[in-house]
């Protein structure tokens, strides 16, 4: 198919050593009306600096809230290819793992239901379908499940829950982080499909400290590997990598608690005083390993700046085993949900919802204990509530 | 044609079967990894078997053409298994390091640029942009085009101090969560919202768009059924846009690029920390954004000099100063880096001592 439109400006981003995103719009272009008239439209937003897509209509599969966004071209007379150009998530395997026949299989689909665009992956780890008309989603959907593939989440639902790979590939993370994300997205389908909370709800499972899923910055709950006892060191290793680093100025200094010592070839470290933040690990990662008892720190709260500001996750459980069946994991977060449904307001995420009511309001109503670990400092102002039971009558 | 009986709420397919054989076999029984170079590792198990990943960039905007070419690389050289990273990277995965080279070459041969292990630029997590959001105040892929071509020798091959994290987000939604990283660009906007009465009165929830708002600007407008906007109140979020599609804000003259600097996800060293703000406006600018590419180039080019070892972007401006960081960089100090939202008395300086510059 010959080119559909001239694309002056866009094809400046053909140029250069890093692969360009224009060229896959022109090759899946080649092939697809709709993705011909992608290219089209989204030359004109570089030419006028402008957005050409409508807000999502409420577009969906059969008996399902979430999954799919609706997007709508508002110049769909200009190019209607790009009239409907829906988007599909696709719950992605658990650290992104895939066969080359599973790829190849939901590929074939996607062109031939919707534009042959994709994003691998979306922000919050779903596959990302790009651009398809309502009247595809049912057969699509359908294909699609029917090979053992299901929808992620959208809207004020659990979204798509995802992981650093974990212990698949990484001597560092104490919890099978895939396994935790694969059990909470099957425990919590029907959260995640058909949408019934205050607003969106995300986990995002890291097996250490490292949080390559930067699970602290952008899960509304974080569940982060730990250790309780102690690292375990391997001498002879540490007198290997005495012969090639700088044992003091690159792990000892830079503790951050200071519970490291080096001295006549040895490292000691005084594990009750380490915070677990992974540094001299990831430094000598053949001499220093987490200890054996391992389970999970559990934080509550990060979001993006809409509205007041943006929150990082913070402790509310320091350390809590993570083993199948996960009981007390999930009777923790229904506890959680059945309070932000009480008390949360339209749009409001669990961690503005807490700002807005206290955190001691929220530790009393959930039933958790308060622990140092989960503050920086105790309070500075001397504004403090009591109960009734405390109170001499 | 008939379609086959759709099943719902089954969840995804489990992740073991997609595991290659050696990583399934020494799952959870890693012992060390080693980075051989900028785009090859090798994780080393218990049992002594070892796998080798190769990481190459993606567009992250990929056609169905371009996966099954991954998919053809697996097959020819992985007995088929790859996976994708969380910053949009494709990894290959080999048994043996005799099988690395020419898994290397038949990439070299397609161009495919190969790196973002170690202390590098990975690639960029970023958002849909003109390609597909409605509240894009800039695109995102060509943001991210525009910065890797110009500095994809530190994907490649040249190292920093550390990791350096960037990301882009077309509007100050950040999906993606990229207000941890090392260097963020956000588009914004810089006028507030129009009203459109008619649309405001047919198609919006007045309460919720009310609601919407975080600095309480929007109130009834009951003559037209409609709101109004105090604009010295407007901060131009674009929250009620939103809500109300009645309210757009896109303003193609005034909308621009803001550039943060200094966050990080990890807690290795220090807790993770927010990224802040380094320049509050610079010009929407495609297809290539000159004036974006250059401030990047300024910021990076002294974190490079001035950084220690193993120091990320935000440990590097806590030890010398945002002070100093305005000073070397040259950056100008605006009034717009005065925090006036709300957490902003958090950032003023209660101490007499800081750097003269």
């Amino acid at each position: 198919m010959s080119k559909k439109y001239d694309t002056p400006l866009l094809d400046e981003l053909k140029k250069g050593v890093f692969p360009s995103f224009v060229v896959e719009m022109e090759k899946a272009a080649a092939r697809s009306d709709m993705a011909a008239d992608l290219l089209g439209q989204v030359e004109l937003s570089y030419k006028e600096k402008l957005t050409h897509w409508k807000h999502g209509g409420i577009v969906g599969v059969r008996g399902y809230g979430s999954g799919v966004i609706g997007r709508y071209s508002d110049i769909p007379d200009k190019f209607p290819g790009v009239a409907h150009f829906h988007t599909v998530r696709i719950n992605a395997p658990s650290g992104f793992y895939y066969t080359s026949n599973a790829l190849r299989e939901i590929m074939d689909l996607w062109d031939k239901y919707g534009s042959g665009m994709t994003n691998m992956h979306g922000s919050t780890g779903d596959m990302i379908l790009l651009g398809t008309r309502s009247e595809n989603l049912e057969p699509l959907f359908a294909e699609v499940s029917s090979r053992g593939w299901d929808l992620g989440g959208s809207g004020s639902a659990v979204r798509t829950p995802s992981c650093c790979l974990g212990m698949s590939r990484c001597e560092w993370s104490n919890i099978d982080s895939q396994a935790i994300t694969y059990d909470i997205t099957q425990h919590y389908q029907d959260e995640m499909h058909r949408p019934a909370f205050p607003y969106k709800f995300k986990f995002k499972i890291a097996g250490c400290a490292v949080d390559c899923i930067a699970s602290i910055a952008r899960a509304d709950m974080s569940v982060i590997g730990t250790w309780r006892d102690k690292i375990r060191v391997d001498q002879n290793e540490v007198k290997n990598y005495a012969s090639k680093m700088d044992i003091k100025a690159e792990v000892v200094d830079l503790c951050p608690t200071g519970c490291i010592t080096y001295t006549g070839g040895e490292l000691t470290i005084d594990d009750s005083n380490c915070s677990r933040c992974m540094n001299c690990i990831a430094r000598m990662t053949k001499a220093l390993r987490p200890g054996v008892e391992k389970g999970a720190t559990i934080l509550l709260g990060s979001k993006a700046p809409i509205v007041t500001g943006a929150l990082m996750s913070w402790v509310i459980v320091p350390f809590m085993k993570m083993e199948p069946p996960y009981d007390e994991f999930y009777e923790l977060v229904d506890k959680i949900w059945e309070w932000w449904d009480e008390n949360g307001k339209n749009r409001e995420r669990i961690g503005e919802l807490i700002e807005r009511l206290t955190f001691p309001r929220f530790l009393k109503d959930v039933g958790i204990e308060p622990h140092p670990a989960m503050v920086k400092e105790p309070r500075r102002d001397p504004f403090f509530f009591w109960s009734e039971e405390d109170i001499k009558r | 044609m008939s379609l086959p009986d759709r099943k719902t709420d089954i969840g995804p397919p489990h992740y073991e079967q997609f595991l290659h054989p050696v990583i399934k076999k020494n799952f959870g029984k890693w012992k060390y990894h080693e980075e051989i170079n900028a785009g090859v590792m090798v994780h080393v198990a218990e049992s002594g078997e070892k796998i080798y990943t190769v990481r190459a960039a993606t567009p992250r905007l990929l056609a169905t053409d371009t996966i099954r070419e991954y998919c053809d690389i697996a097959e020819k050289h992985c007995d088929g298994y790859l996976r994708f990273t969380t910053r949009n990277n494709v990894e290959f995965f080999v048994d043996s390091e005799s099988k690395v080279q020419p898994l290397l070459d038949d990439l070299k041969s397609k161009d495919y640029l190969v790196g973002g292990i170690g202390a590098r630029i990975s690639n960029v997590v970023h958002t849909q942009g003109w390609v597909h959001c409605h509240s894009a105040a800039t695109d995102a892929s060509g943001l991210v085009k525009v910065i890797m071509d110009e500095f994809h020798e530190y994907f490649s091959s040249k190292e920093l101090a550390n990791r350096c994290r960037i990301a882009v987000a077309c509007c100050v939604n950040m999906c993606g969560a990229v207000h941890c990283s090392d260097i963020a660009l956000v588009g914004v906007h810089k006028t507030p919202p129009r009203i459109m009465h008619e649309g405001v009165k047919n198609s919006c929830e007045i309460p919720s768009t009310i609601a919407s708002c975080p600095t309480t600007a929007i109130s009834p407008d009951p003559a037209n059924k409609s709101v109004k906007i105090k604009l010295e109140k407007c901060m131009y979020c674009g929250n009620c846009y939103s809500v109300c599609p009645a309210m757009p804000i896109a303003d193609t003259e005034n909308d621009g690029i803001a550039i943060v600097v200094g966050g990080k996800v990890s807690n290795l060293r220090k807790p993770p920390m927010f990224s802040k703000l380094a320049v509050p406006w610079l010009p929407n600018n495609p297809p290539r954004w000159p004036e974006v590419v250059d401030v990047v180039k300024i910021i990076l080019k002294e974190y490079e000099k001035g950084a220690r070892k193993h120091e990320r972007m935000g440990e590097w401006i806590a030890r010398i100063s945002w002070e100093k960081f305005f000073s070397v960089t040259g950056l100008e100090f605006k009034i717009q880096h005065i925090d006036d939202f709300t957490y902003a008395r958090e950032t003023f300086r209660t101490t007499a001592a800081f750097k003269w510059t």
